[in-house]
């Protein structure tokens, strides 16, 4: 196995083009896991703690551009309060030793349905910054990012760069099954994002399919249902049906953590919940405005 | 390969180290440090904690070529003085003092995280000390006493 170290993002896309079998680390929260139980025996680690540029998040054009390198903890303490639902996430992954080192670029490029970081990404539109030494920088919606159990639309020497998201437009909800409140991988999760000036919600659903993904029957749904003018209260039918399409979109398994039959009605307990509860909100900021 | 290392204030460097390798086995094994404990070696039990460039984390999740150039702080470099007349840390004098230790395979882990709480933060809730020690995992003691040690040592460091 090489160890690989390269001090800028030009010498790490090299380093990727010339050996694409090299596995990128960065906080090493999944991928030394792998190694120390013998999992996984790379030809190569290619570490990208190194540069500097990583660990930086600015804004462009209204949305955040969060570096791959940008810690959980900084993620939480930084951005918290203007992306509500990735912090939510955020705070709910590992322990505070995990969330000093992981990293949502990390989350990403490990695609494990279970990822806690993907829901909210998801629910946000968040768009994927990938570079390759080649053919330079592509961007991906999250929403085609992920294409199979922990796989995702990276090309062999592609890395990833950044995530986009814009600051929260409304309010914004992340909710998570565990058998406790730390170091658990979510059973289930599920987040919301009220988009309130293009009446849309956006969801996202975690350890619920082979892929995260969204519930795109449901968003349309709700979005049609939602008094967005009047800000009336969520009638009782709206809130179960919405329930109901985000468990249909779900194709949950039975494992050590869960039943496919638990995830769903989990799922529909928790896309009811936080709807209540952002929609709640909404309509407090509503009457403010008024 | 070779990497080079600043170990408790002292630069190093160790030889031989595996590609693959974790920090928390280059500390133990190749430096003859093994107050870090090796438990579960994926970052779930915290009892390999120690500050990387000031910040606590799991040593058994970070490649020991991550360390490069790097500062490590073990559990090892807490106490204060010279050789032969170190002082313990206000948290390891605590947690001898309330019984926070029984087996004494989770202690340098929760000490060094403790240490870190009290950096940031003189005087927690319960609660926060709860949310700052949820991944270090104790199965003999039923933390009762670990609480009462991060108080006391708490009251400790104000005092001083």
């Amino acid at each position: 196995m090489d160890f690989l170290r390269p001090a800028t993002w030009d010498d790490a896309l090299a380093a990727k083009a010339e050996l694409p079998d090299a596995l990128p680390v960065q906080g090493g929260t999944d991928v030394m896991v792998e190694i120390n139980f013998a999992a996984r025996r790379p030809a190569a680690l290619l570490d990208l703690t190194r540069i500097g540029a990583l660990g930086d998040w600015d804004t462009a054009d209204g949305r955040f551009r969060v570096g791959a390198g940008v810690t959980y903890a900084r993620l939480i303490n930084e951005l918290g309060a203007r992306l509500p639902g990735l912090a939510q996430a955020s705070r709910t992954v590992g322990s505070p030793q995990i969330r000093n080192r992981g990293t949502v670029g990390g989350n990403l490029g490990a695609a494990s349905p279970a990822g806690d970081a993907h829901p909210p990404l998801l629910a946000g539109g968040a768009v994927v910054e990938a570079e390759s030494a080649a053919r330079g920088v592509r961007m991906i919606p999250a929403a085609e990012f992920f294409t199979g159990v922990k796989r995702n639309a990276l090309a062999p020497d592609e890395l990833i760069r950044a995530f986009w998201t814009a600051p929260a437009s409304g309010p914004q909800y992340f909710a998570k099954i565990g058998t406790r409140n730390a170091m658990v991988i979510a059973v289930c999760s599920f987040a919301i994002a009220l988009h309130p000036a293009e009446r849309r919600v956006g969801t996202g659903l975690g350890s619920a399919a082979p892929t995260p993904r969204r519930a795109p029957a449901a968003e349309e749904f709700i979005s049609a249902e939602l008094d967005w003018d009047g800000c009336g209260p969520l009638p009782e039918p709206a809130r179960r049906r919405f329930g109901e399409l985000v468990a249909a979109a779900s194709a949950p398994i039975d494992d050590v953590r869960g039943t496919g039959a638990y995830r769903a009605h989990a799922l529909a307990v928790l896309a009811r919940r936080t709807l209540t509860w952002a929609w709640n909100d909404h309509r407090k900021e509503a009457r403010r405005c008024a | 390969m070779r990497v080079n290392l600043t170990v408790n204030g002292a630069a190093q460097a160790v030889d031989d180290v595996w590609e693959g390798e974790s920090l928390l086995y280059t500390l133990r094994e190749r430096m003859g440090l093994p107050g870090s404990k090796n438990a579960c070696e994926q970052g779930e039990c915290g009892s390999c904690t120690v500050y990387l460039d000031g910040v606590p984390v799991c040593a058994c999740l970070v490649a020991a070529g991550q360390a490069e150039g790097r500062e490590v702080r073990t559990v090892e470099g807490l106490a204060e003085g010279a050789p032969g007349d170190e002082r313990l840390d206000p948290v390891q004098e605590a947690f001898a003092e309330a019984g926070a230790v029984q087996c004494g395979f989770c202690t340098p882990g929760l000490i060094v995280q403790s240490h870190d709480l009290l950096e940031r933060n003189p005087a927690p809730t319960d609660a926060e000390i709860r949310e700052a020690l949820a991944g270090n995992l104790c199965r003999c003691t039923g933390y009762e006493k670990i609480l009462d040690a991060v108080r006391l040592a708490a009251e400790r460091k104000a005092t001083r």
